[in-house]
């Protein structure tokens, strides 16, 4: 299983729901607990929705990653949108631009163990995060 | 587009969510759930997200309107049933739920909901009922 790319299109608000299940299977796929899981599909739902929102759009990207014996998940968010001008405030607690309360970007940060983001205005965002089991 | 279902139940209405909501299901709810208590004239609102497996923060801020929206027409909203592992992810999303009243079981959210409809019963009642010692 490791080495193979799951993709996701988000285009609707039911691909968040299709996403959400694609982590959730995944997740278990990997042995992760239960709380584990939810942090991760709760994470994912958050992203795929900025991607959706923000992003006008995108795809998820889902995969099983392992560091020795250790196992794990590493899902990707992409979007063509407009960016993110100022990331350190996205990632600030009641940041938002959008509909949500602004708890998408430092929530899923907070559910995951790893995070990066890369964004710039006109170049659209990536958010990259791995839950380890 | 599907639709969760209300049932109603003496003056109280009870909501199941037993799939995955995304987003404008979550928001229909909210509406129709709105419309439902001004046309029943419901008391009471019970929640029930036991089969809900995923609480990220726009459906936990649909929970918290619909209990906001449903105080201002006078019915109480009682969420049962929240998974821990939700509650966990919950609360390191950020997310309080902050005036949603909660409890563990259809059951119990129930008893809170008759309590309330019982206590205005009494005190709805004529002061020379109340001191004929029935109480």
């Amino acid at each position: 299983m490791p080495g193979t790319t799951e993709r996701v299109p988000i285009r609707t608000s039911q691909d968040v729901v299709v996403v959400r299940q694609r982590v959730r299977t995944l997740a278990a796929a990997q042995g992760l607990s239960l709380v584990d899981q939810t942090k991760a599909v709760t994470a994912a739902s958050e992203l795929a929705r900025n991607t959706l929102e923000h992003g006008k759009g995108g795809e998820a990207m889902l995969e099983s990653v392992a560091n020795g014996a250790r196992r794990g998940i590493r899902l990707t968010f992409v979007d063509e949108g407009p960016g993110i001008a100022d990331i350190a405030a996205a990632l600030k607690d009641g940041f938002s631009t959008g509909t949500g309360m602004g708890f998408g970007l430092p929530g899923a940060r907070r559910l995951m163990n790893e995070f990066s983001i890369d964004s710039a205005p006109g170049r659209g965002t990536r958010v990259v995060v791995v839950r380890w089991k | 587009m599907d639709r969760i279902p209300i049932l109603k139940m003496g003056p109280h209405l009870l909501v199941t969510i037993q799939v995955d909501m995304h987003d404008q299901m979550a928001m229909a709810l909210q509406e129709d759930l709105t419309a439902r208590i001004d046309k029943e004239k419901a008391r009471g609102v019970l929640l029930d997200i036991s089969a809900l497996e995923v609480v990220d923060s726009f459906i936990g801020r649909v929970i918290g309107n619909i209990a906001l929206t449903s105080r201002i027409l006078d019915a109480e909203t009682v969420v049962v049933g929240m998974q821990p592992a939700v509650a966990i992810t919950l609360v390191e999303l950020g997310l309080s739920l902050q005036g949603v009243r909660t409890a563990l079981n259809v059951e119990r959210g129930m008893q809170i909901l008759a309590r309330r409809v019982e206590a205005e019963r009494g005190s709805r009642r004529p002061p020379e009922v109340r001191g004929a010692g029935n109480d």
